[in-house]
């Protein structure tokens, strides 16, 4: 396998101002001041993705994600260390950054798809599979002024695949457009993988990164945290996503416990909104591990509604089979389908030992008609 | 398998694409060669200015030919009937000086403050930046070529002959010009970034400078004498667009033997009276000059470059 992207000890230092002096006044009646402070985004980050490769890189906010990103197309200069590239790459970092709002949308596919590098010529044979994928039949010569952000996140996102680069580099764009356009831009990226080429995705959202990457990258405070199996690395996401800022060896931890399955007593998981739900969680270790259960409860787009206690719920694991049941008296919700994730984390409630990601989905039922997520129910009264 | 490897055929060969580098700093060569490979780039950009500029005008570009053939018939106006300088045909004269200079101009105020201007881009799409500084100049040139040939027209209309021997000079009386617009234009647009006043200070600068130039005024008629008594006539040369518009004016005013003219008894000097030779050889000599600077222009930019970022 051919290395198309290979990152040697990147490191990447902003500079911030406290006081910007801007204007030429100022800097002449304050030379010294305005201090500057050194802050390091990317500190020595190595890694190299191989061809046909779909790598994701993992990462809060701030965590240099898209510093990173940046550097590999070039956007951004790293203060240190090389990168090499090998083959055509296209970057979405922000989907219709080039276009220009006063030129129509057929101007624009051309301009944007020079300023990834690509010629005229290339453009012309690929044009009108642009503008199929991108559905904007009728409006390809109205002046992109007039699109809806939608049409401008199409039409942005059908050229930088169409061109059919070696790489292709996506920032978290994929939640972008509505659930159709996004079911084709995933089908889009399969195709790519299909075709062998390199993908690499920067998000916050674990399922997007299970569902498309062979494997993935976790970056936390600008340093290089994972690198491997998705599973892996999003175990230490995820220990990351708990909060841990305490340094862990994790070696200390050979308990090698999986989740196997969640069951109802019933077998059904939709529930009435107040009533209260029982399910059990199987948990095979290898060896007795004393740790804690958490849980946690998503929406399906991705907003988490609540999380247990990592400290408050003490298991202690036998070799072999365990059953550990989750009872909720009353739940709250309103109607929707939730996704509810487990895991047994060491008994800090830092360090995730076994985790699996939407081990369960419950419906909720609702008759009422409160709106969100959760029944409040108010006493609203006039005084 | 069978599936993967037939895919893998019809790509091509990765193993021996070249391998591009980012690393912090990249050498000038590097840099040189980045630019003439985004060449596609710049005329993209370049028709987009010029779209942008009359989108939605009914004449479009028509009017960047009208509104020069209205300053030049204005002048006309003006010069040969109110304001008479005793420079025969002086608004051929006046024009062809300052086609020079509003190439200058143009390029330059609208380069300075480019890259902050399109910060959003800059900051999300990767190409040389010095693109953005070079369509601007790019743009210039267009609306030089429109506005010499009104100059053409004009000479055609009133049955002036330019100095056609002189002609072969023009080129690369250009091409020194566009070099240095280009050099000016690629400094200012990074310079601008740190220092926003550029912008402000720019537009004072081209004032004056517009005034350093003869272009409203002769120099030989004017200047020559006492900046010679002075030896300040090198100082008055640093500046390269008065060797480019004395060129241009020598072409486009001067046939044969209008050098100088006899009003109200006096000999009236207009141009310098250089052989061919001087001309050619100044101009070849500044051409050199003038590449140099743009060497250094982009070495400059290459440094300014780095921290972008950190003040967009």
């Amino acid at each position: 396998m051919t290395t198309i992207i290979d990152v040697e000890n990147v490191s990447k230092q902003f500079k911030i101002h406290h006081e910007r002096h801007q204007s030429l006044k100022e800097r002449l009646l304050h030379p010294k001041s305005g201090s500057t402070e050194l802050f390091d985004a990317l500190s020595d980050i190595n890694f190299k993705v191989s061809d046909g490769e779909t790598v994701g890189i993992l990462g809060h906010n701030g965590s240099g994600k898209s510093t990173l990103l940046k550097c590999i197309c070039g956007v951004l200069k790293p203060t240190s260390g090389e990168i090499r590239l090998r083959g055509s790459l296209a970057a979405l970092l922000e989907l219709g950054a080039g276009f220009q709002h006063e030129l129509s949308g057929r101007d624009n596919v051309y301009l944007y798809g020079a300023m990834l590098g690509f010629s005229r010529k290339m453009i012309d044979g690929i044009f009108d599979d642009i503008v199929a994928f991108s559905e904007l039949d009728h409006f390809i010569d109205t002046q992109v002024k007039f699109y809806s952000s939608g049409m401008y996140v199409r039409l942005a996102f059908a050229v930088a695949v169409n061109v059919n680069p070696d790489i292709l580099v996506v920032d978290e764009v994929l939640a972008v457009g509505d659930e159709r356009f996004q079911a084709k831009c995933i089908d889009r990226i399969r195709t790519f993988q299909e075709e062998g080429r390199s993908i690499l995705l920067v998000t916050h959202n674990a399922d997007t990164v299970r569902a498309i990457c062979d494997r993935a990258i976790v970056l936390n405070g600008g340093k290089l945290i994972a690198d491997g199996e998705v599973q892996d690395s999003l175990r230490i996401f995820r220990e990351y996503l708990l909060g841990s800022a305490v340094e862990h060896d994790r070696t200390g931890v050979q308990a090698n416990i999986s989740i196997d399955a969640v069951t109802t007593p019933s077998g059904s998981f939709e529930v009435r909104n107040g009533a209260g739900m029982n399910f059990d969680v199987e948990i095979t270790s290898e060896s007795a591990y004393s740790g804690n259960f958490v849980m946690e409860v998503f929406t399906r787009s991705g907003l988490l509604v609540s999380r247990s206690d990592a400290q408050g719920a003490p298991v202690n694991l036998t070799p072999g089979h365990n059953r550990v049941s989750v009872g909720l008296a009353q739940i709250p919700l309103l109607d929707g389908v939730y996704d509810i994730n487990v895991g047994v984390v060491d008994h800090h409630g830092s360090t995730v030992i076994a985790w699996r990601e939407k081990a369960a989905s419950i419906q909720v039922i609702y008759d009422g008609r409160e709106g969100g997520i959760v029944e409040l129910s108010p006493s609203i009264r006039q005084q | 398998m069978d599936d993967a490897t037939s895919a893998g055929v019809e790509r091509r060969r990765l193993d021996d694409a070249p391998v591009r580098v980012v690393s912090a700093r990249a050498s000038l060569t590097t840099r040189l060669r980045n630019l003439s490979s985004r060449r596609e780039l710049l005329t993209s950009l370049i028709t987009s200015d010029i779209r942008i500029k009359y989108k939605g005008s009914a004449l479009g570009l028509f009017w960047s030919m009208l509104s020069p053939a209205l300053t030049l018939a204005t002048y006309f106006l003006v010069f040969s009937v109110f304001l008479k300088n005793g420079i025969p045909n002086f608004v051929i004269y006046l024009f062809s000086g300052l086609i020079v200079w509003n190439m200058f101009q143009n390029a330059v105020s609208s380069a300075t403050g480019v890259i902050v201007d399109r910060a959003g881009l800059v900051k999300k799409v990767s190409f040389p930046r010095e693109i953005l500084a070079l369509a601007n100049v790019g743009a210039a040139i267009i609306y030089f070529l429109i506005q010499l040939s009104v100059l053409g027209i004009f000479l055609l209309i009133i049955g002036h002959q330019p100095a056609w021997g002189f002609l072969w000079i023009l080129p690369i009386s250009f091409a020194a010009l566009y070099l240095f617009t280009a050099s000016v234009a690629i400094v200012m647009s990074a310079v601008t970034v740190y220092l926003r006043d550029m912008r402000h200070l720019m537009d004072v600068l081209l004032q004056l400078w517009f005034w350093l130039t003869p272009v409203v005024y002769s120099y030989e008629n004017s200047l020559a004498g006492s900046l010679h008594r002075h030896g300040l006539a090198s100082l008055y040369f640093l500046n390269p667009i008065t060797l480019i518009v004395l060129t241009f004016q020598r072409i486009f005013y001067a046939n044969t033997t209008v050098h100088s003219t006899i009003a109200a008894g006096k000999i009236l000097k207009i141009l310098p009276t250089w052989p061919m030779s001087t001309y050619f050889y100044m101009n070849l000599g500044l051409l050199a000059i003038m590449g140099v600077l743009f060497l250094v222009a982009v070495t400059i930019f290459g440094r300014l470059e780095g921290n972008f970022e950190s003040e967009l």
